[in-house]
């Protein structure tokens, strides 16, 4: 439906035709000069040979209807009649047309501008190779002075007397990062667990120990996979949420209001975010952990048959506080990853649409990125202190 | 007398609750500028964007071109737009796009025009609005309030319409610019022939360009020169003709 196009035509075809006599060319016009006929006209025109001629007319005193597209190709011919070195003496249109054409003489000497195209030589590739490590270099840069800013922030909300904490917004924050993902989350690590346990549980059986599926599940999900996946899911949820609010307010110049106001924008709009997000992720993880249990006994009792009780007696015996507690103990580490690249992206929005919806794919990708960069860090920490 | 282009009668309007327009009706005639005003919130845009059909008003019937839009094919509904132009009031530019790039996006569309024919057209239209040449290849962000309404004009006037409506096309510019682009739009009325469906503000405006004024007022309409208006009872016309801002742009 959406390509249909309509048929627009001109009530009388335009026509063309050049004739020559010995030194003299006549360039004749008539019917619709107009924008649907233009695309035919400048085909025609462009086949014409101007050369040879001392004078030049052009007769489009028979046009019926003339446009400003029209009324350009009558110019660019006459253009290309001097070009060619013949004098042109008779420029005949009819006269309710004659103020079109004093406009474009008056825009006349506008040659075509082309926007900027791609690097062509080697020195321009190396140019935008350099320009783009400095960015990358600028970027995080931004982004680590941007996290002692937010840091400090954070600190003086929480710690100092003289300022109020921005309590609704907090509660806000929470309910919007942490409530609402439970339905989303709830269910991809049920998915989860149901997925491990099968695995697990088909790759064991072959030794006959199909009894450390449980083994297995506990310590994957509850110390890795459950705080990576509520980590990804509040990335892609919340961390774009945030730099699409924040950019959009930027581009609304709402942040530039909130400036001259003498408002501090870290404590209005990304203390909340990031708090909120530092408070609800550990929740989110933990919820995540005990949905993935809960998918890997369902599993456990219909593929393997093991039933409930013995599902919890063996979970008891392969899990420690301390799996649970280090799968829980990177969460605000990954909140607070996701809520400052969130925040710093959109804060670093321009005033134009293009630049939310960049911004808020590179949040997206930035964080998850550093999640999962972090994860491995963490991951080396504990296995060096023996955890 | 000729037929007119736009043909309204009975509109009416209700957003939010709340009656806008109560039976309206309103025709521009070939080839004139009407000025549409009133206070804010009297629906001068929506009675704009129920006439290009970006808003289905409640009742009412609308033709342009002798046809009556709500009842129109989609395609038959295209092939009324390759023939008007809309300047909306920031300019709507495609941001993403250089002004070369927004202007040919009608040239694209509706035409099979050559890359060169377009790039032709396009400078011509940028010269024609009084942009310099080289606001081209720039993007809408890197341009002037002012510039980016000339560059939205130039877009509007792609395809050489025969109906252009303006939403407001003088807000926000300062005096000066305000009367260029008065200039500009009464020009390009005159060479062109366009008919141009004006909602603005701004009486200077209105007293440069346009030969007459549909006054919304009380979810109706009122339609005169300004010099039959000014003698209006109504007392939001009368303060607007007669306050001082207008009393001082009618030299009065």
């Amino acid at each position: 439906m959406r390509n249909i196009l309509p048929k627009v035509t001109a009530e009388h075809p335009a026509t063309l035709a050049l004739e020559r006599r010995g030194n003299t060319l006549r360039l004749v016009a008539g019917g619709d000069w107009i924008v649907p006929e233009a695309p035919r006209l400048d085909r025609e025109l462009s086949h014409l040979d101007f050369s040879g001629a001392r004078d030049a007319a052009i007769d489009a005193g028979a046009i019926q209807k003339l446009d400003s597209a029209g009324a350009w190709l009558l110019l660019r011919s006459k253009q290309a009649m001097e070009r060619a070195g013949a004098r042109v003496g008779e420029f005949l249109v009819p006269e309710q047309y004659h103020p079109l054409l004093e406009n474009l003489n008056r825009a006349q000497g506008a040659a075509p501008i082309l926007g900027p195209r791609g690097p062509r030589n080697l020195k321009e590739y190396l140019e935008r190779i350099g320009r783009a490590t400095i960015h990358v270099l600028q970027q995080g840069y931004g982004l680590l002075s941007f996290l002692g800013q937010i840091t400090v922030e954070n600190l003086e909300a929480i710690t100092s007397p003289r300022r109020e904490l921005p309590f609704p917004a907090l509660v806000h924050q929470i309910e919007e990062t942490g409530l609402t993902a439970l339905p989303i989350l709830g269910l991809l690590s049920f998915l989860l667990g149901v997925v491990i346990a099968y695995q697990g549980a088909d790759q064991l059986r072959r030794f006959g120990a199909e009894i450390f599926t449980i083994n297995l599940l506990g310590v994957s999900v509850l110390r890795e996979i459950g705080g990576l996946i509520a980590a990804i899911i509040v990335a892609g949820r919340s961390g774009s949420a945030f730099t699409a609010q924040i950019g959009t307010m930027r581009v609304n110049e709402e942040i530039d209001a909130m400036q001259t106001l003498g408002l501090n924008i870290a404590e209005v709009l990304v203390v909340p975010r990031v708090l909120g997000l530092v408070v609800s992720l550990p929740l989110l993880t933990f919820y995540a952990g005990v949905m993935g249990m809960i998918g890997g006994a369902v599993m456990c009792y219909f593929d393997l048959g093991i039933t409930i009780p013995e599902f919890m007696r063996q979970l008891e015996g392969a899990i420690t506080w301390q799996t649970v507690l280090v799968g829980l103990i990177k969460a605000p580490v990954f909140a607070f990853i996701i809520g400052l690249v969130g925040c710093y992206e959109g804060l670093r929005v321009e005033r134009n649409a293009a630049s939310v919806g960049k911004l808020t794919t590179r949040s997206v990708v930035e964080s998850i990125f550093l999640v999962i960069v972090f994860d491995a860090a963490f991951s080396i920490f504990f296995s060096v202190i023996g955890i | 007398m000729s037929d007119p282009i736009i043909s309204v009668r009975g509109l009416v309007n209700v957003l939010g609750g709340n009656l806008i327009h109560d039976h309206l009706d309103l025709d521009v005639m070939p080839g004139e500028v009407m000025g549409v005003v009133g206070g804010s919130g009297t629906g001068k845009s929506v009675l704009l964007r129920s006439i290009v059909g970006l808003n289905k008003p409640q009742s009412g019937s609308i033709s342009v071109f002798g046809a009556e839009t709500s009842t129109l094919s989609p395609i038959d509904m295209r092939a009324l737009q390759f023939r008007w132009g809309v300047l909306f009031q920031e300019g709507a530019l495609f941001s993403s796009q250089t002004v070369t790039e927004n202007i040919q996006v009608p040239l694209r569309r509706y035409t099979k025009m050559s890359q060169r024919l377009m790039d032709e057209i396009a400078a011509m239209k940028i010269a024609m609005v009084g942009l310099p040449a080289d606001a081209g290849r720039k993007f809408p962000s890197e341009l002037s309030g002012g510039m980016r309404k000339r560059a939205g004009l130039a877009r509007a006037l792609a395809l050489d319409p025969d109906l252009v409506f303006l939403d407001e096309p003088t807000a926000g510019l300062d005096p000066i610019s305000a009367s260029h682009f008065d200039e500009l739009v009464r020009g390009l009325q005159q060479s062109l022939g366009l008919t141009v469906f004006m909602v603005t503000h701004d009486i200077d405006t209105l007293r440069a360009t346009t030969d007459r004024i549909a006054v919304l007022v009380g979810k109706k309409i009122k339609i005169g020169t300004i010099k039959t208006l000014v003698h209006d009872p109504d007392p939001w016309i009368q303060e607007y003709f007669a306050g001082a801002r207008g009393r001082a742009a009618l030299g009065a």
